[in-house]
This record gives structure tokens, sequence and C-alpha cells, in this order.
């Protein structure tokens, strides 16, 4: 995907998003609201009044030094981690009782995900679908289970059965294929996560998130240890993904891909530094008042 | 002991108590026997089938006449499907060596039943107390791991010899018992599996093969990728819990033929010999259970004809097996680098793109 295309993307899922928030009020609501945030493992807070918003069809990057807080915030906004005061929500629950998983995809560092574990692509893009097996879906849409059963009791016994036990229906499998195709991995649907490079690695973990379709997509420094031109490859599927209208947040320590790739940038070291979008950031002071004596290796970024 | 009790129940409040207690203690003995009843009756139907093979190929070992033979091999098989399958789950979080540490705390169960038996006259199997005391010590073990945020090897290494040490205290209180009970729970023995002791390991295979069955998906979540199973809405302790629980029931299953000492070995060593040639997930766990069986049936009848302790055996035939596949595992990467299929390429202009290209 060139750099043109890319551009038109982003105006067009802008356009979009403004378009959706006019029809629908629900739809306007911030999918992570996280309010004046302060939290510490200890009495020293790691966060420290941290307030942040994310609208539905935006493409945010997290920055800033090792041990800013910025893996905690995740986890706060993500709602594994209770905030000691302020308010984290999420999709307008709060964020620690949400309990639609199905919404969110979480794509960890390459190196967390490597294990020596038998397992093939497509039984971790699987996976996507564990949180869709509950036996509200069964029957269809809108249609209560006892309705349902009145009308095809075989079909819906037959499905209720198959969920219970957490067999996959084939529609659900279609949707694994397809999420296996969108990343280009179909061809690698039955190898061994383990034999895969950290680029293709990565790919399959996004699409393991496209499978349970979700609309944040959460990745943390999903590049660490992955060669450059599988980099570049796996910034376009991102661009394209939230061209589509997913919302992507990256947390990152690679400047120069983030300044080349997210629409808006927020720059953390305990509290919030910068908020805003990439232009402005590359042209104010804050990643020298964030990062210090680091801002050293931000020469590359191109200003 | 007999005097607390008395004094205990010599209190007002204990005579009401008590009336309310005995009906129950009546439901639940009359429900226990119904179940015990029906396992006896499964046991039956297992007799009358080794029967028929025996009366077919004339093996030895299934000679009608020796019972405790019929429920050794059913005890081994229930242990060659429920230990690969729990394991698969552990060896891939690096918990290899939490089934040692259950198992010596199992040591301590089978201690406070023995005790209990000897001092009280309950009566009660120590098979029994060994899957209460052990459950409790995984229990206890997986909440240190909540609080420190890890899996500790020496909190694991604490409950290991602590259990070790309280059982052979217990032991060597109950003086007398020693002799007879500690080798045959040590080191396992086919000629002591008992129907009653064939019954309880019946309702633990029932227990773990069922809620593997259910849960295998959250399980795998779990055990793939910790944080992302969170975030898509598992309660990762919970599912942390059951695992360290049927551990527990597993360790104490298979305790009757292995013996304390080496009943971890058949949570390990058929998975690390699964994962060296299998494909996927789906197939490491059904081969692990192959070659669990594989060992368990050989290692019987070896144990049978040589007379040496089966445990033992069936762990060494257990090796030469994972011996084997490292090697087949060997061969068949050697052999096995094909040409690498090509990476397709990125297809996310799905029907939402095309829409607004065409505003």
């Amino acid at each position: 995907m060139s750099k043109t295309d890319y551009d038109t993307a982003t105006a067009a899922s802008a356009e979009q998003v403004a378009t959706g928030a006019e029809q629908d009020d629900a739809a306007s609501e911030p999918i992570v609201d996280i309010d004046d945030v302060t939290f510490g493992y200890t009495a020293t807070p790691v966060i420290e009044d941290v307030s942040l918003t994310i609208d539905a069809g935006e493409y945010v990057a997290m920055v800033g030094p090792n041990g800013s807080g910025k893996s905690t915030l995740m986890q706060l906004l993500l709602g594994l981690l209770e905030p000691d005061t302020g308010s984290a929500r999420l999709f307008g629950e709060r964020a620690s009782r949400f309990d639609d998983g199905e919404r969110i995809g979480y794509v960890s560092q390459h190196a967390s995900a490597a294990k020596e574990m038998p397992i093939t692509v497509r039984e971790v893009v699987k996976m996507g679908r564990f949180a869709h097996l509950d036996l509200g879906r069964v029957g269809g849409e809108n249609r209560p289970i006892l309705d349902a059963l009145r009308k095809e009791p075989l079909a819906t016994t037959f499905d209720a059965l198959n969920t219970v036990f957490g067999r996959l229906s084939a529609a659900d499998w279609r949707v694994v294929d397809d999420a296996l195709a969108t990343v280009g991995m179909s061809a690698f649907a039955d190898r061994r996560i383990t034999q895969l490079s950290g680029g293709q690695r990565q790919r399959a973990f996004i699409a393991r998130a496209l499978a349970s379709e979700a609309d944040l997509l959460v990745l943390d420094e999903p590049t660490v240890g992955v060669d450059a031109e599988s980099v570049d490859a796996f910034y376009d599927l991102l661009g394209a993904l939230n061209a589509q209208g997913i919302t992507v947040l990256l947390i990152e320590h690679d400047l120069g891909a983030v300044v080349e790739h997210a629409d808006r940038v927020v720059c953390l070291n305990r509290e919030v530094y910068f908020d805003g979008p990439t232009e402005e950031f590359v042209e104010s002071d804050a990643l020298a008042r964030a990062f210090g004596t680091e801002a050293r290796f931000l020469s590359g970024v191109d200003r | 002991m007999s005097t607390l009790a008395a004094t205990f129940l010599s209190g007002g409040s204990a005579v009401a108590d008590l009336s309310m207690v005995l009906p129950l203690q009546f439901g639940l003995g009359v429900v226990g026997e119904l179940v015990f009843g029906a396992l006896l009756y499964i046991l039956e139907q297992w007799y009358w089938l080794l029967d028929w093979v025996y009366y077919f190929t004339g093996v030895e070992m299934l000679n009608p006449d020796y019972r405790y033979m019929h429920r050794a091999i059913l005890v081994g098989l229930c242990i060659g499907v429920i230990a690969p399958l729990i394991g698969t789950f552990l060896v891939h979080r690096q918990l290899a060596l939490i089934g040692d540490a259950l198992a010596h705390t199992a040591f301590a169960g089978v201690a406070v039943g023995l005790f209990l038996n000897s001092v009280i006259d309950l009566g009660v199997s120590p098979y029994l107390t060994a899957v209460i005391v052990a459950m409790i010590a995984a229990l206890f073990i997986e909440l240190i791991s909540e609080v420190t945020d890890a899996y500790n090897d020496v909190s694991m290494a604490i409950v290991l010899s602590t259990g070790f040490a309280l059982g052979t205290t217990l032991i060597s209180l109950n003086a007398g018992g020693l002799a007879v009970g500690v080798n045959q729970y040590l080191f396992g023995n086919l000629a002591t599996v008992s129907p009653q002791s064939t019954a309880i390991m019946l309702v633990l295979f029932a227990l773990v093969v069922l809620t593997v069955v259910f849960t295998r998906n959250q399980l795998l979540f779990v055990t793939f990728d910790e944080t992302a199973a969170a975030v898509s809405g598992i309660s990762v302790n919970w599912y942390n819990r059951v695992v360290v629980m049927l551990t527990a029931m597993v360790v104490v299953g298979a305790m009757q033929i292995m013996g304390v000492i080496l009943v971890a070995a058949m949570l390990v060593v058929p998975v690390a010999g699964a994962t060296q040639v299998s494909r996927s997930f789906t197939e490491s766990l059904l081969l692990s259970v192959v070659l669990a069986q594989l060992a368990v049936l050989l290692g019987i009848g070896v144990a049978y004809y040589t007379g040496v302790t089966a445990g033992g055996i069936i762990v060494l035939t257990a090796v030469g097996i994972y011996v084997c596949t490292v090697a087949l595992g060997k061969i068949q990467s050697a052999l096995g680098e094909q040409a690498t299929p090509d990476m397709g390429s990125i297809d996310a202009d799905g029907e939402v793109g095309s829409g607004i290209e065409s505003d």
C-alpha cells in the first residue's frame, strides 16, 4: 500500500466515523475513556493524573521511555488493573467489569509469545472465536433460545450442544479463514507457529484479533525482534485495517514508525507530556522533555 | 482426642446440632453407597470383558483368578488418559514440576488418612484423604503465585518438602503401620489396587476428562497467551486454579500404581515426547495419550512377567519412547524442510474500503 493510498484511506475512515457519529449517538461514545487516573504498584505512582480518550476509528500511538508506565496504562485501560484513583472506561463500561472480550484484539510482544508449543497458525487464529462461543448466540440474532427451540428444535439443540462443547461452527471457521487471508497467511495455516519468522508470527496474532471481530486493536511493542522488511508490511497491514474502521492503539518504542504511521501521538512518562496530531508532536519539544537524555535516539526522526 | 470430642459433644448446642447432622450424614452415606455400587457394576463389566479377552487370547496376565491385575490394567488405562491430558497444559507453561510437589503433599494426605484410621478408627481410604490434602495444597500453590504474580519454584520446593516432612512425621507417630503402609504409597503396587481405590480412580477419571472436554478452549488460550486470554474475557486465575486442582486429582489417582516418587513422570514424559513430533496442538494432545497408554500397558506387562516394580518400569518405558520421538523429530525436521510457501499479500481492502472509494 503506497503512502497516497494510505492517506486517502485515513481521510476516508475519518469521514466515515464522522457520518457514523451523526447517525448513532451511542457510536460517538469514546472507546477508551481514562479520566484522571493514578496508579502505583507501591506507594510511588507509575501513572499520575492521566486522562485519555480514544474515539472509534482513531490510530493512536503511545510512546515514552522505558519504565514510563506505557504498559501499565495499557493494562489499566484494558481492565487488567484497577486504578487507585480516577476511572477507566472501555466501550462505556467500567474497564475491569468489561466482559465483551471479543471486541478487543490484543497483540503482545513477539518475545512473550514465542513458546515451544506445538500449535499451528490456524489453531492460534481459532482462539479469536472462543469469546463468541456462548449460548447467547444460539438461535441467531435477537432470538431467545426458547423461541428458537420451538421453531427448529433439532438444529437449535445441535447448535447449543456444539457451543457447550466449545466446537466452532462452519461460520466460525469461515471467519478464521477470512482472517488468515486478510493478513496473507493462508498458505501458512497448518504450519507450527514456532517455524515462522517474527513478522509472520505477528501477522498470525493480528489474524487472531481479526477473527474475534475486534473493534479495538491493542498492540504492545509488536515489532520487537521483527526484521525491517516485515515491519513495513506489518504497518501497512495496520494502516489498512484502520482504514476499514478498526481503532488501533499502538504502544511503540520505535519513534520513526510512530511518526510515519500513526495519526495521533500520546507521549507518556508517568504523566501525559503530549497528546495530539503526529505533525504537532514532531514540531513540539515534548519528546525532549519526556525522554530527557534518551532524546538523542530521536535524531533519525524527520523534522 | 476423644476427650476433646466428648467435651465438645457435652455442650448444650451440640445435642441440637447432632439431630440435624445425623440425617445429613445418613443421606450422604446412601448417595455414597449408590455411587460406589454403580462403580462396582462398571468394574464387574470390566472383569467380564477381560475374561473374554483371556479366553480368546490366553494371555496369562488376564487370568480371571488375578482380579487385581484386571483392576491394575483399568487404573493404568485411566492414568494413561488423564495424566498426559493435564500434563499438556502444565508442560507448556513450564510447570512440569508442580506434579512432583503435589505428589509429595498427597503423601502427607495418605499419612493423615492412616493416622486418622489408627487413632479414631475412621475407616476412610487414605487415597481419599490424599485427594483432599493435595487439592488444598494445589490451591495454596496457586494462591501464592497469584499474590506474588509468578509461579515460584521456591514456594513449590517449600510445599514439596513440607508435604513429605508432614507425611513422614505422621507415619512415624503412627508406629506399627509403618512397614506395610509406606512402601505401597511411595513406589506403588499392582497387587494392592483394591475395588475401592479403583472406584476412586474412576470418579477422578470422569471429573478430569469432563472438565477438560468442557474447558479445553479456555485452558488452551490461557496456556498459550495468558494476557490475551485475560483481555478476551477469560478469568485466568479461575482456570489456573482448575488446572492445579485437576493435577492434584491426577497425581493421587496415578499414585496407586506409580507411587509418590514417580507419579509426576506420567504428567511430563509422554507430553514431552508428543511435542517432539506433533505438528498441531490437537495432534500433540492425542499423541501424548497414545504414548502414555503404550508406556503403561508395556510397563504393566513387563512388571507382571518379571516381578519388578510397575512404576519404575512404566517410567523407563516412557523415557525410552521419549528418546525415540526425539530421534524421530530430528529426522523429521532434517527431511521435512520443504519449499516455504509464498506469503500471501495483505488483503485488507474489504467491503468498507471499497464502499468509501465509490462515494
